[in-house]
């Protein structure tokens, strides 16, 4: 058996039973939100990471969906027609922002995606009739499927559980598959992608359709979780604090947003009970991974790993080309 | 029938014409070559024959078919392939990934997010084949970033033929090669079979001269002559333009 795989079964074992031997309800709920989180950051990991794609406006496409779902249960909805509505209205939305910022790439992209954010957030900072404004829309409950209630913490970290393992199976798929390997060849080289034969813009464009699919459903969590749907939310803070889940574990690698999403979220939430300026602890741990891993925690590590493991004496496998699909 | 036609080709960037009203025919087959001192305008003539730029004016043809205002990837649909004159390659996947790319391309299977592109065997054996054409078979699985500059543009070779182009548009294929590697490179174009029309640009003359059957000389983006390779050569214009006294 492989070390890879052992070390696989040992995590999947890890976060099955979190609720048996974490310390407390509390940390169930970090738990719960280092999976949504990470799914989050997995959406856009798929744009900035395998598409070269750097979106400073994700948030906002987390707060359509959002606050679609929690418009939907206002108006006396039930909880799975608010859901496909509101993955429906996130996909939309994400079509037609991907549209307007696919006209460019590189830093027009970005300043595409950071007015496009700025946008969403005016409009739900201003829109009161829709969004609330500033109060917000609050959420009564959440869905039992099955009969299975997710108000208890345990409940809604298992179904988080379940739903952020599918969605990491779905991003597996899609980086090895031929579609994943046109979207990192357009990230690397469009202009060859080009006369390759492929389409750019819609390969680019099918990306942003995915990435905006798990944007949605981290959405509907997250919007579960909170009970509550603010301007606060998603605004730009936001959208750079994923985008920093994303930089820091790895970008473009599958498991770099899932460790950078535990290390922003368990700064936020756990670190910040004992560190008042839990901030600057993290802008010093950004800033330190910048200096010694500029290329994320997880391959970072790894070349730690492998140079330490150099040192030792101990053979080393020889280099292979850097596979993102099958990497850390 | 020609293979590839241009009629009255011309481009300017702003008050700079660098195609002025360029003809050629090529015929099906064919091993053209185009030369010109630098800023002659041969790239950027490339460049509209694939569609990378728009002309101002003119018309592309291929096999009889306009193709001026079709898409770039879609002439690679339509059998027309390239190399560059920098290398343009994917520097961290292996050479075999690189040129299952070059597969991938014109697949429908390239839209597809559900199955895994290692386990197409028919592309990665087509890529396999592509490999041992060029003589890089036996190093497939190497990253592309650890092999030698000969090797990538013959790997820019192999991408270009695993297309199967009915034309293929060599943008100075020589160019930073050792002469054992250009030697390598000649044989490898020497035995690519006829149903494939060529057309290059080079300055290596010694290597390039060898393969071309016909030359067209550019000039400040102006073809100033053209035909055989000895009534080219001999051309005073040639000498004084580019081949020097």
């Amino acid at each position: 058996m492989s070390t890879r795989l052992v070390a696989l079964i040992v995590a999947l074992i890890a976060l099955a039973t979190v609720p048996y031997w974490m310390p407390g309800v509390y940390y169930v709920n970090v738990s719960s939100q280092i999976l949504f989180y990470a799914i989050f950051a997995l959406g856009l990991n798929i744009l900035a990471g395998y598409g070269g794609l750097v979106s400073l406006g994700h948030a906002g496409l987390l707060g359509i969906t959002a606050y679609a779902v929690g418009y939907m249960l206002q108006h006396g909805f039930g909880h799975p027609v608010a859901i496909l509505t509101a993955l429906v209205v996130g996909l939309a939305a994400m079509a037609l922002y991907a549209v307007l910022s696919l006209r460019s790439s590189g830093i027009g992209f970005i300043m595409i995606t950071l007015a496009l954010g700025e946008i969403i957030w005016g409009l739900a900072y201003r829109w009161i009739s829709i969004t609330g404004g500033d109060n917000g829309i609050n959420l009564h409950g959440r869905p039992a499927p099955f009969g299975i209630s997710l108000m208890p913490p345990v409940a809604f970290y298992y179904m988080t559980l379940v739903v952020f393992l599918l969605s990491f199976a779905a991003v597996i798929i899609f980086v090895r598959s031929p579609l994943g390997a046109a979207l990192m060849g357009t990230r690397d080289q469009p202009r060859r992608m080009n006369a390759l034969g492929y389409h750019v813009w819609a390969i680019r464009f099918w990306a942003s359709m995915f990435s905006g699919l798990l944007t949605s459903i981290a959405a509907i969590l997250f919007v579960y979780y909170n009970q509550f749907i603010s301007p606060q939310a998603i605004d730009l803070t936001a959208s750079a604090e994923v985008l920093l889940m994303v930089i820091s574990g790895g970008a473009g690698t599958l498991f770099g947003p899932i460790v950078g999403a535990a290390l922003v979220v368990i700064v936020k939430s756990v670190v910040s009970g004992f560190i008042e300026r839990w901030n600057m602890l993290l802008g010093f741990i950004f800033v330190a991974i910048v200096i010694f891993m500029p290329e994320g925690l997880v391959p970072g590590t790894a070349r730690l790993w492998r140079a330490a493991w150099r040192k030792a004496g101990r053979p080393s496998k020889p280099t292979t080309a850097k596979k993102a699909e099958a990497g850390p | 029938m020609s293979a590839l036609t241009i009629s009255q080709l011309s481009k300017s960037f702003g008050g700079l014409h660098v195609t002025r009203g360029v003809n050629l025919d090529v015929a099906p087959g064919e091993r053209r070559l185009i030369i010109g001192p630098n800023g002659a305008g041969k790239t950027t003539l490339f460049n509209q024959i694939t569609g990378e730029l728009s002309p101002d004016s003119g018309a592309v043809k291929l096999f009889g078919e306009d193709i001026t205002r079709v898409p770039s990837r879609r002439r690679a649909h339509l059998g027309m392939s390239r190399t560059y004159q920098i290398i343009t390659l994917f520097a961290e996947d292996t050479i075999l990934h690189n040129v299952s790319l070059a597969l991938l391309g014109l697949s429908p299977l390239r839209w597809n997010p559900l199955i895994a592109l290692r386990r197409q065997s028919h592309i990665v054996d087509a890529a396999h084949e592509a490999l041992k054409r060029v003589g890089l078979g036996h190093i497939g699985e190497r990253p592309l970033g650890q092999t030698s500059y000969g090797e990538r543009r013959r790997v820019e070779i192999a991408m270009a033929l695993a297309q199967n182009p009915k034309v293929l548009l060599l943008d100075e294929p020589f160019a930073g090669l050792s002469i054992d590697e250009r030697q390598e490179v000649h044989q490898l174009l020497m035995a690519i079979p006829r149903d494939v029309t060529i057309v290059m640009i080079e300055h290596n003359m010694d290597v390039a001269l060898e393969f071309a059957e016909r030359i067209t000389l550019l000039h400040f983006g102006e073809v100033i002559v053209e035909g055989t390779r000895a009534e080219v050569v001999a051309d005073p214009r040639t000498r004084e333009v580019y081949l020097g006294h």
